[in-house]
């Protein structure tokens, strides 16, 4: 028993550093990059932006192929040996999250008045003042981009199944365990993790719910 | 002395020219009312001024030396730009008054300092931890006006900062508008489409039309000796319209 409730401690652990680690590089990723989208105008930018915007759709499975591809023996970073290490896991997370982050900060800067930056501008702002003043102008909005982030990996399997492997106590997580014990009949089970991965993905989205709504006008 | 000098100034946006200035000047201390009609290429010469749109052509030389000589923040630094919209940021009112001395490094208890005599100076200090986003209209500009005295400007540029208010608001701001600017010896530059506005504040008026600058001086000159046909016209019909919209 002791080493059962060990076993769902380790993987809920797991689950959690996976999918924040995704979630942390998607934020490092997606906040400049949906900032430049918002904020530049270029050649390319309403394609790029539409591109963007595909990703925040793309199927877990399709990513997990794809990562598997690229990392397995024969594929081209083959030599790396990451295929089924949580390291896989992370990559395909980021790259199911990183759209979500990119697209829905740009949507968040976009929908701020176009004059605010003039009105920094004008009052002295550095670029980069500038920038960090919009951030905060848009905190609700960026604080919700980063709860979609978290819960568009949190709660997939396709990818984390295909380049994981679900090895346990290496690469099982919450979801790829609720989907062997569903398999092997143990519903109990599957139906305790669930509740688990729920409680899980609720108290990071209270946590970070309770910053979204610190000081917001009523 | 002049601060600022405009020469050969010309903006294009796309393949049209939006605003041709030969040449124009604002003298330290001076309060130039810019009045033209929709369209005249008012805002984007307050822009142009900001610093925050380059010219196609020609120069503008702020303190003796041309803005393409100025570093960009540096120069921005000199000045302070208010808006037709007040453009408050969502945090307490003193927390949006101090933004822009925070933006040059000072300390929050000293910026928190002169914020508070410029409160005073608008008759607002009782707003202070009023959120900015929960002012009415006239308030919200004077917060808007304390952020931009609160820096010391050696420019001020303000972009039809009271169109947005109803008459006695506007009025009353006026006033206390006009007389800090004289009483601080502010350099100011003023747009605006009414001409009550633009000789109740404006030292000199600066007449915009089609984009470019038809006349520079006083109501008087302006009135009694217009430029052209198109400058008459436009000082009849605003005369004519604000005599009605004030009766």
């Amino acid at each position: 028993m002791d080493r059962e409730l060990s076993e769902v401690v380790q993987i809920t652990l797991l689950s959690l550093q996976i999918s924040g680690a995704a979630t942390i590089i998607s934020l490092l990723i997606g906040l400049p990059l949906g900032t430049f989208l918002a904020l530049s105008n270029f050649m390319g930018r309403n394609s790029l932006l539409s591109l963007v915007n595909t990703g925040m759709g793309l199927p877990p499975v399709v990513v997990g192929l794809a990562v598997a591809m690229i990392l397995w023996r024969s594929g081209p970073l083959g030599n790396l040996n990451l295929i089924y290490t949580p390291t896989a896991i992370v990559i395909a997370q980021v790259i199911i999250a990183a759209p979500v982050v990119t697209g829905l900060t740009a949507a968040a800067l976009q929908s701020l008045d176009p004059r605010l930056r003039l009105q920094l501008l004008g009052l002295g702002a550095s670029r980069w003042q500038m920038v960090g003043e919009l951030w905060r102008e848009a905190r609700l909005p960026l604080l919700a981009a980063l709860m979609a982030g978290f819960g568009s990996v949190i709660s997939e399997i396709g990818a984390s199944m295909m380049v994981g492997g679900n090895i346990r106590y290496q690469t099982r997580v919450l979801t790829t365990a609720i989907v062997l014990e569903t398999s092997k009949g143990n519903f109990d089970v599957a139906i305790q993790l669930s509740l688990l991965l729920l409680a899980l993905t609720f108290s990071v989205n209270y946590a970070l719910t309770r910053i979204q709504q610190r000081g917001v006008r009523r | 002395m002049n601060l600022v000098e405009i020469r050969q100034l010309s903006l294009w946006r796309g393949q049209q020219e939006v605003l041709r200035v030969p040449s124009l000047d604002i003298r330290k201390g001076e309060i130039l009312a810019i009045i033209g009609p929709n369209g005249a290429g008012k805002s984007t010469l307050l822009l142009a001024l900001a610093g925050l749109i380059q010219p196609h052509r020609g120069d503008i030389y702020f303190a003796g030396r041309s803005l393409m000589e100025w570093k960009g923040l540096d120069y921005r630094r000199q000045i302070a730009l208010v808006l037709q919209e007040p453009l408050l940021f969502d945090r307490t009112v003193i927390d949006n008054v101090i933004l822009g001395l925070r933006f040059r490094g000072l300390k929050k208890e000293t910026a928190i300092q002169s914020a508070r005599e410029w409160l005073e100076r608008l008759g607002i200090t009782h707003l202070d931890r009023r959120r900015a986003l929960s002012l009415s209209g006239g308030e919200a500009q004077r917060v808007s006006l304390a952020r931009a005295f609160v820096l010391r400007p050696q420019l001020l540029l303000l972009d039809e900062p009271f169109s947005s208010l109803d008459p006695p608001t506007r009025l009353a701001l006026l006033q206390d508008l006009r007389s800090l600017l004289k009483q601080h010896q502010f350099t100011a530059a003023f747009v605006t489409h009414h001409l009550g506005e633009a000789a109740f504040l404006g030292d000199r008026i600066a007449v915009l039309g089609e984009g470019e600058v038809k006349q520079v001086g006083s109501l008087e000159q302006i009135q009694e000796q217009p430029q052209d046909s198109n400058v008459a016209d436009f000082i009849r019909h605003l005369t004519t319209t604000e005599a009605i919209y004030y009766k």
